[in-house]
């Protein structure tokens, strides 16, 4: 596979650094999948400060959204680490964590499809955040054990947090889904609206096969395997009707190919230093 | 609607310490409370332990009974360690 | 303040000689600072009074959580979105640590937050106001949060045992907003561009004067004020924490470089104060009556959000009493 992505995006002012022109090795590409992940799902909490339904589920909320902008920043950090060193003279010096969650467009982000879907409703929230969890805390369990030591540190103090998370979401999903009729009716429809989504969590591509061969990523058969048991007996506590694995997916994200809704998403994140792009301060 | 009940809240806020009284939460159940309280008392790493109980299940003492409760004790000096003059040799015990 | 104009259902202080024998021994544990514990014999009245503050100043919080909500989703840097986050999140917290007091009185949550989302209960005037730049979100950290610790640190020492110990946990807690907020705008006055250097002036010229209104009317106009420092659930008059709030920030508005709406603004050398204009008080009426620019935004936004979370909390509850049935 080709080891660079090289591209040139019009509307930055010659002062910006482009970020897509970066050199972006395996490496980068997998930091960002993982920080743009969490980057925008914790965008997606901090959209429902003042709309949880109960008042202690906003402490959960942004417990939740607290933890996955530190991670963003800590898998982003890294990933500008590596960009700054590896395009070294090349005039990329200033890319940071901000530059990247803040200055990159839709294209340019490597997350998954499912973190990008709207919050909907509360049945729709939690489902989201438990397929995304099921498969997050799988995949971390992995990566702490990284060839990569700041990988493994990462991903080890994310792990404790993304265990609490799948506590949580599995709890509700399965409340709402043995709660009432309409708790049942609502939970399931989000589950059957999020499942094409779900394909993109246990896809193996050559990134990860890159990341697999330099001992990283963790192996993709058990993380699929472990992925499925824990849906599988959350969604059967939750008397829920688990859609096939074989279903239709829709996949891109990885790649860049995103949904409609990640623009509107970032257009409003990116608002300000998009609008003061001389600003270098905030 | 159903309201959440309330559940009052005990944190050990270190290992060696006591479980203590910090306030309470609502909850639909018991593993809800557990969290909910997680998330509310313990967000500054205050705790390595959390009680829950239902409110409804605290029998606390009547004011009105304190001093049939209490004043007894004020004067079981005997309890405490100062009450007992040793002499100086036997040094600190 | 963040409990304005608390009725106290009393237009006459007594006595001690007036007061029932119960109320009498009520009133002396007051006056030698012994607190107040939930199952103690207390008045109809300060009991009706706390609930009264104490869910005010509970709702205060939690509406509290909405202008700064509004720019969480925009804030310009991942470390201001993570100081931002937490900070809302502990205004969640701090209305959750007082409903929790003021049930120890026997109120009722839910019923509480109803009188909010039905217009009978009020909440702090300053919250009624917009957040337009980002630069708001400093100004509410220093202006807002500060005029509310200059009220909280003395509430501290309350009469009422679950209130004061709320207050302590909020004021430990709170210390690093204001400095977040007052961060905010020293960066940009410091390093920022004139953008940004403009973005804090508008700021502060917009909440200037609505801070100052925060702490209630001046003392003459507040008839329940003597009711309630006698029962210390009120320690200072309005004016004076007021003034005590003006002395702290007027340094630090010229530190940052920026100056107050209020051309009567001036150090008077001989008192050792601040001296400053005439608050528009009949804006600040308005605001509580409920015409304020956000009164109607900000109870729809409270309201709704616990109506459509209403089938999320009778599922938990269902769930619950099958889990329980199974297991007997």
């Amino acid at each position: 596979m080709s080891n660079t992505v090289s591209k040139t995006l019009e509307h930055k002012t010659p002062e910006q650094k482009n970020v897509a022109q970066v050199t972006q090795t395996p490496l980068v590409t997998y930091l960002l999948r993982l920080g743009d992940s969490a980057l925008v799902l914790g965008q997606r909490s901090a959209q429902l400060c003042g709309k949880a339904p109960a008042l202690e589920e906003e402490m959960a909320l942004m417990n939740v959204g607290l933890d996955l902008f530190g991670q963003a920043r800590n898998w982003l950090e890294y990933a500008a680490e590596l960009m700054a060193t590896e395009s070294e003279g090349n005039n990329q010096g200033n890319i940071d964590a901000d530059h990247l969650a803040f200055r990159r467009d839709a294209q340019d982000f490597r997350n998954l499809l499912i973190v990008e879907q709207p919050n909907g409703d509360f049945a729709d929230t939690i489902g989201r955040q438990f397929l995304f969890d099921a498969w997050h805390v799988h995949l971390l369990e992995g990566l702490a054990a990284a060839s990569d030591k700041r990988i493994a540190e990462v991903a080890a103090k994310s792990l404790k947090e993304a265990t609490y998370h799948l506590r949580r979401s599995s709890e509700w999903v399965i409340r709402l889904g043995d709660g009432t009729e309409e708790s049942h009716t609502r939970m399931q429809r989000a589950v059957n609206n999020l499942w094409q989504f779900t394909g993109e969590l246990v896809q193996f591509d050559e990134i990860d096969q890159v990341m697999l061969d330099a001992g990283i990523a963790p192996d993709p058969d058990t993380l699929v395997t472990r992925w499925k048991a824990t849906v599988d007996e959350v969604l059967n506590e939750a008397t829920l009707t688990r859609p096939p694995y074989d279903a239709w997916m829709y996949t891109g994200g990885k790649v860049g190919h995103h949904t409609e809704h990640l623009g509107f998403l970032l257009a409003e994140m990116q608002y300000l230093p998009r609008t003061y792009p001389d600003a270098t301060v905030w | 609607m159903a309201d959440w009940p309330l559940f009052e809240v005990f944190i050990r806020s270190k290992h060696g310490l006591n479980h203590k009284h910090v306030g309470s939460v609502h909850a639909a159940d018991r593993s809800m409370a557990i969290e909910n309280a997680r998330e509310l008392y313990t967000r500054r790493n205050e705790g390595v332990s959390i009680w829950i109980i239902p409110a409804s299940e605290i029998t606390a003492s009547s004011p009105d009974e304190k001093e049939p409760l209490f004043d007894p004790s004020n004067d079981k000096v005997y309890r405490h360690a100062s009450f007992y003059k040793l002499p100086k040799e036997v040094g600190h015990m | 303040m963040y409990a304005q104009l608390v009725e106290t259902g009393t237009s006459k202080l007594k006595t001690l000689d007036e007061m029932s024998p119960e109320e009498r021994q009520f009133q002396e544990r007051i006056n030698d600072e012994i607190k107040i514990e939930p199952k103690n014999w207390m008045p109809d009245a300060y009991r009706k009074t706390l609930i009264r503050q104490i869910s005010q100043h509970a709702h205060s919080e939690i509406v509290g959580m909405l202008p700064e909500g509004n720019w969480l989703t925009r804030a310009p840097t991942l470390k201001r979105k993570l100081q931002l986050m937490a900070k809302i999140q502990d205004e969640a917290g701090h209305g959750l640590y007082l409903y929790s007091a003021m049930e120890t009185l026997g109120a009722d949550r839910d019923e509480e937050i109803d009188k909010l989302h039905d217009g009978r209960a009020k909440y702090s005037s300053i919250f009624n106001y917009p957040t337009l730049n980002w630069a708001d979100m400093g100004t509410v950290g220093w202006l807002v949060d500060g005029a509310a610790i200059v009220n909280q640190v003395p509430l501290q020492r309350t009469s009422y045992g679950p209130y004061a110990r709320a207050m302590i946990r909020v004021c430990k807690e709170e210390s690093f907003h204001q400095r977040q907020g007052f961060q905010i705008l020293l960066t940009m006055m410091q390093e920022g561009t004139d953008d940004q250097k403009a973005m804090v002036q508008d700021s502060i010229n917009r909440f200037w004067w609505p801070a100052l209104m925060m702490f209630g009317p001046s003392d003459e106009h507040s008839p329940n004020s003597a009711q309630s420092m006698a029962w210390k659930i009120k320690r200072h008059s309005n004016d004076e924490l007021r003034q005590r709030f003006l002395d702290q920030t007027v340094p630090q508005l010229e530190l940052l470089g920026c100056t107050a709406p209020d051309p009567d603004l001036k150090y008077n050398e001989e008192t050792g104060h601040y001296e400053f204009g005439e608050i528009d008080w009949k804006e600040f009426f308005d605001v509580v009556k409920g015409n304020g620019p956000c009164n109607r935004e900000r109870i729809e936004a409270r309201r709704s959000a616990i109506d459509n979370g209403a089938w999320v909390r009778d599922a938990a509850v269902a769930y619950a009493a099958k889990r329980q049935r199974r297991a007997a």
